[in-house]
């Protein structure tokens, strides 16, 4: 394979001045990511472990195997949404290595308004859920919460994307052979109580775990009857009379040694279908990544300094190197797996969507997993390219994207624009994983072309009426657009929404993509069936 | 030479003559007891067997199960190894009507060195010195005590058929003479079924210095030089070594001379020992050595002897005993460098040497022996084998040689400190401390040297933070599952941003240790610790230090001691779940047929409280923890099942 060649100079200026601003941008990522890391408040903390319980990322890490990576999804769930902090969501979620087996882990924090069920926590709950049923992957549920939220109800119960589908996703997993393990830890209650009920197996914690449909004040006022939560639905009750749970553990860390025994007991083999090779690190430093990126995204950068410092010893074999040049694709070797990789060197031509569809066919064809770069502000636009069709051509990119069933994951590493997100497998193109840089934006089209395309419509408009508009008052009514944009666009408004899966340091692309199709790989790879193509 | 042998032994010493009889081409028959079914010696011999259950008595001392295993499996001769039947005349006479060759003395010679007071009768007539003393029959206290002050305090009581330090006693003053002389009684009858003793003077700086002697069937005695045996404690041997520190040759003469004129004697053919007490107190000195007894077997430090005259004592021993004449004359037996054997005993050398039992889940000896220096790793056990509580809890000899003194001990302590034993509290850091000591390295060794500095000698200072860190490490279970190329495996402790630390409990001995192990951004290990112990330390797995991970344990190795870590599995908490429930429940529906036990009364974990008949069956309900009852079922009572049998008081649990 060739080796890609750099041809950025890290002593130079431009390379030092973008290195420092990605770098302020990653710190400012990380020190959020370690503010939401505490969970609740510090008061709410004490009094969680003063029961003699763990902390929520404690009880992950001793669920996990010693040193076991954690994928997390939806870190900034709920990122400044509600008015107060409700960290990730309120609940955790993500990819780990229990007894050697990689699960998806979704673990309640009950420091954060007790664990309820806000919008965006059933949201990262549900998208928790897709990634274990694409990518095959078993479900232990650390259950402390108390149920859904009760002021947000009408955006939390009655949908279909809502709470009730947690149920719903848990018995399809089930019967899809994906096992389901629930470790009450805390409250359960009312809907809550099918996390568990729903499980192929569930442990209870003694003196902290309680199930029921029905809590004591619900009792006492509809029957009168007097009678404590422990009495009423803790773990002696279920493990020894109901049936309800399986396993009656002591303390946190006897219910997590459990959970590790089951899942130790699945009986699962990760089967990899691909033709491995040894892994062998880039030629080209990863933390060059800082500096290559430009401060402004509308600066080009040749995509292939990115390629060079993700895979394996650089090496990359492009396909269509002469044609449609703004789309740069080729074979790779990431972590020592074969990938396809489908990056931004530019705006989209006719060429380089039919490029890009003939690459996807290729992989598909192939059983070759899909990484794409996403740094698009979108397609080429004007009458010589309309009517060269670059509708259709878009399309047929748009129909290989969204019907390939190799494993696909997405990176947002500049620009995620307009009809260029989708042939770009943006979120709805169901990528198995969608990350973003922190330097990234995303909107249907970048802040200045829409106040530039709504500025020109307000200026129609009020010239039909014989008006005049300054340029002091356009550039006063783009102003507010942009700001939209510009907040609406940014990595922490779309992960806080869950339009992806979290925002990563981009030193570590090449650890998260190979993190991600690895995970991907507990499913085995389907064929692919295209639909009809326009010609 | 024989065709085939059998060996009426165990362990190390069966598996020694095993390789020598295999050397010279003869065949053997190893025998065996029920602990020993998968034992070592069973897979290096030919034919291997059972002559019966694990105690002694009902195998290895059962002469007469030995002698018909010999006879069924056509074995020429019978080799005794050491204790078991190696000195009992009855059997070599029982060994020679059946028509076989014992491997070793006559029943004459062993008789006639059998008996201690006898026995230095017999030398003093020979012209051999003996050390002041009362060997006589009578065996009235108050004869024995004026004769204890006729021959003058200090003195030593032993018992007359003994060996081993069984039934010995020193007494320092008149008035502790008969508490120490029935202590001594009461040993030597349990011991050998003889409570016979004799007196003799305690000497003040003793060494045990013994000869090495060899004889023929045709009259020729050779000796093989000294070993020094006077590191011991409670008269058992711990490191000896060859030759002795500070041998003088006029010493060395009078004492190998009166070793041959000891054989001799009695017509000594095979291997055996005398042994000598040596005043040390002025320096070793031609006239100050007297005999002790001699052992008419080949003894267990023979090794060291072998190391410094290149023969093998062994081999030696068949060709005699097969009618061959001594293969070397006096004058072919030369000294060459120094040679050490270190004991390696399962025990526990600070509960006072407590013997120790246990599987040996982890064992590893050098691999090599240190620069410069050859060594021999005598064992009779495997990875995985047992130290039953039905034998001598030795797990091997470490025996080096080396140019000179110094070269072979420091060897010595090398190979300590390579040996990797987990399972069984085992003497190694002991024996290296002993190895390490000043005086014993200065050669100015006594029998007295590790009683005077057992405390030092026994103190195992506490692990340091980095092996508490290395085992907490290994107890996580990091890099217990071999690394592959998938980045689930590879890019360990992966977090988008930070990582948490996983809780790991350990326990040493008494004290409960919380560790926190994470992984920071360059993949190495790290472990926090709680006080005392520093509370950051970093860990790099590719540079891991030497440990054992076993059945709940993890070993850590440094020098010679081995750090065993208890790893608690909070799985194996059962009997918290039966604690922490406070009712006792009815299993069917059925009549309380009995009640043992009343209200109020405290009761035992695992003890009766009640019988439930059910289903024409009795069903013992008995208690699952310690506690006091506060409601019990009553006699003749219907139950359910489900039905509150006992109820335990509050305060027992929690």
């Amino acid at each position: 394979m060739p080796t890609l060649t750099s041809n950025i100079s890290p002593a130079s200026d431009t390379f030092r001045a973008n290195a420092e601003r990605m770098r302020a941008l990653v710190a400012d990522i990380a020190e959020k990511a370690a503010s939401v890391e505490r969970g609740g408040s510090e008061e709410a903390r004490e009094r969680h472990v003063s029961r003699g319980k763990l902390l929520p990322r404690e009880r992950l890490a001793q669920l996990l195997d010693t040193g076991s990576p954690f994928l997390e999804i939806g870190q900034f769930a709920a990122w400044s949404m509600y008015g107060e902090d409700i960290s990730s969501a309120g609940i955790i979620a993500g990819i780990g290595r229990v007894e050697g087996t990689e699960v998806m882990v979704v673990v309640n924090d009950a420091t954060v308004k007790g664990g309820t069920y806000y919008p965006m926590t059933v949201k990262k709950h549900l998208r928790a859920q897709e990634i274990a049923l694409q990518n095959k992957l078993p479900c232990v549920y650390l259950v402390d919460s108390g149920g859904a939220n009760l002021p947000n109800q009408d955006e939390v119960f009655p949908d279909r994307d809502h709470f009730g589908r947690i149920f719903y996703n848990q018995a399809n997993m089930s019967a899809a052979g994906i096992p389901q393990i629930a470790c009450v830890m805390g409250s359960c209650t009312a809907g809550g109580a099918y996390v568990p009920a729903m499980s192929d197996e569930t442990i209870m914690v003694r003196n902290q775990a309680t199930i029921f449909l029905g809590g004591p004040p619900l009792v006492k006022a509809a029957t009168g009857e007097d009678v404590s939560a422990e009495d009423l639905g803790g773990a002696d009750v279920h493990t020894r009379l109901s049936g309800v749970a399986d396993h009656y553990a002591l303390d946190d860390e006897h219910a997590l040694a459990i959970a590790r025994r089951i899942v130790k007991n699945l009986n699962r083999k990760k089967q990899i279908g691909l033709a491995l090779r040894d892994p062998i690190p880039p030629f080209h430093a990863a933390d060059e990544l800082y500096g290559i990126v430009p401060t402004d995204l509308r600066q080009p950068y040749d995509v292939r300094e990115v390629i060079a410092r993700i895979v394996d010893g650089s090496e990359f074999d492009e396909f269509k190197q002469n044609y449609g040049t703004t789309l740069v694709t080729g074979f790779a070797h990431l972590n020592g797996m074969p990938v396809g990789i489908i990056a931004n060197n530019g705006v989209l031509f006719s060429e380089s969507a039919l490029k890009g569809a003939h690459f996807i066919e290729l992989c598909c064809q192939r059983g070759i997993p899909l990484v794409f770069l996403q740094n698009i502000t979108g397609f080429m636009v004007g009458r010589k390219y309309e009517a060269g069709g670059i509708a259709k051509d878009g399309a047929k990119l748009v129909m290989a994207v969204a019907t390939a069933r190799v494993p696909k994951v997405t990176m947002i590493i500049g620009g995620s624009f307009g009809a260029g997100n989708y042939g770009m497998c943006g979120r709805a193109y169901s990528p198995r994983f969608l990350w973003m840089w922190p330097n990234a934006r995303i909107s249907v089209m970048g802040g200045e072309q829409a106040a530039t395309v709504l500025a020109v419509v307000k200026r129609e408009g009020i010239e039909r009426k014989g008006g005049e508009w300054s340029a002091e008052e356009e550039a006063k009514f783009k102003k507010p657009i942009l700001m939209k944009y510009e907040h609406e666009g940014h990595p922490l408004y779309s992960s806080a929404r869950l339009w992806d899966d979290g925002i990563i340091d981009p030193a570590k692309t090449r650890e998260v993509l190979a993190l991600s199709l690895s995970a991907a790989l507990n499913a085995e790879i389907e064929e692919t069936r295209f639909g009809v193509f326009r010609m | 030479m024989f065709a085939k042998i059998l060996i009426a032994n165990r362990g190390e010493i069966a598996c020694r003559v095993i390789r020598t009889a295999r050397k010279l081409g003869v065949r053997t028959v190893a025998v065996y007891s029920d602990a020993d079914a998968r034992a070592l010696h069973l897979e290096m011999a030919d034919e291997a067997i059972h002559i019966g259950p694990s105690p002694v008595g009902e195998s290895y001392l059962r002469g007469d199960k030995i002698i018909a295993a010999a006879l069924a499996t056509g074995a020429e001769g019978i080799h005794p190894g050491y204790g078991f039947l190696s000195e009992n005349p009855d059997f070599v006479d029982q060994v020679t009507a059946a028509g076989l060759i014992f491997i070793g003395p006559s029943a004459a010679s062993i008789r006639a060195m059998g008996l201690k007071d006898a026995a230095k009768r017999l030398m003093e007539k020979a012209g051999v010195p003996v050390v002041p003393g009362y060997h006589g029959e009578a065996q009235e206290i108050v004869l024995l005590a004026s004769k204890a002050r006729e021959i003058g305090y200090p003195v030593l009581i032993k018992a007359r058929a003994g060996g081993g330090g069984k039934g010995m006693r020193r007494v320092e003053h008149p008035d502790d003479f008969s508490e120490a002389l029935s202590g001594a009684r009461r040993e030597a009858k349990a011991a050998f079924g003889d409570d016979r003793v004799l007196v003799e003077k305690y000497i003040d700086k003793p060494r045990h210095i013994e000869v090495q002697v060899f004889g023929d069937s045709i009259g020729n005695v050779v000796h093989l030089y000294e070993r020094d045996c006077s590191a011991q404690r409670r008269h058992q041997k711990v490191i000896e070594e060859a030759p002795a520190p500070g041998m003088t040759p006029a010493l060395r003469k009078a004492m190998t001379e009166a070793a041959v004129k000891a054989a001799k004697a009695i017509n000594y053919s095979g291997a055996g020992t005398i042994e000598f007490i040596v005043d040390a107190s002025q320096g070793l000195k031609a006239d100050r050595f007297w005999f002790m007894e001699m052992n008419t077997r080949l003894q267990v430090e023979h090794p060291v002897t072998e190391m410094v005259t290149g023969i093998d004592l062994v081999e030696w021993q068949l060709r005699v005993a097969s009618g061959e004449k001594l293969p070397k004359t006096q004058g072919e037996i030369a000294l060459s460098g120094h040679a050490f054997e270190a004991r390696i005993y399962a025990e526990d050398a600070a509960k006072g040497f407590l013997p120790a039992t246990g599987t040996l889940h982890h064992l590893k000896f050098p691999d090599s022996a240190p620069e410069g220096a050859s060594m021999r790793v005598e064992t009779g056990v495997r990875a995985g084998d047992a130290i039953s509580p039905f034998y001598d809890p030795m797990i091997a000899k470490l025996v080096l040689h080396g140019k000179d003194r110094h070269a072979a001990l420091e060897a010595l302590g090398t190979a300590l400190s390579q040996t990797e034993i987990a399972g069984s509290t085992v003497n190694t850091a002991f024996l290296a401390a002993l190895a390490a000591d000043a005086d014993f390295s200065a050669g100015d060794v006594d029998t007295g040297l590790i009683g005077r500095h057992q405390q030092a000698l026994i103190a195992v200072p506490p692990p340091s933070s980095e092996i508490v860190a290395a085992a907490a490490l290994a107890a996580s279970g990091a890099g217990a599952r071999a690394p592959t190329d998938d980045p689930w495996s590879s890019l360990a402790g992966y977090a988008h941003f930070h990582s948490v630390a996983r809780r790991i409990r350990l326990r040493y001995g008494e004290d409960d240790i919380l560790a926190l192990v994470s992984v920071r951004s360059d993949g190495r290990f790290q472990v926090a610790l709680d006080a005392p112990y520093d509370s950051a330390n970093l860990f790099d797995l590719r540079a891991a230090p030497r440990l054992a991970r076993w059945l709940g344990h993890v070993t850590v190795f440094e020098g010679a001691v081995g750090y065993s870590f208890a790893v608690p599995d909070p799985l194996a908490r059962a009997d918290e779940i039966a604690a922490g429930s406070d009712s006792l429940r009815a299993p069917m529906p059925g009549l309380v047929k009995m009640v043992r036990a009343a209200r109020g009364e405290t009761v035992i974990k695992g003890q009766p409280l009640l019988i439930v008949e059910a289903m024409k069956m009795e069903h013992t309900i008995s208690a699952t923890h310690d506690g006091t009852i506060a409601e019990i079922a009553t006699e003749g009572a219907q139950v359910t099942d489900g039905t509150v049998l006992v109820r335990f008081a509050e305060e027992t649990h929690g």
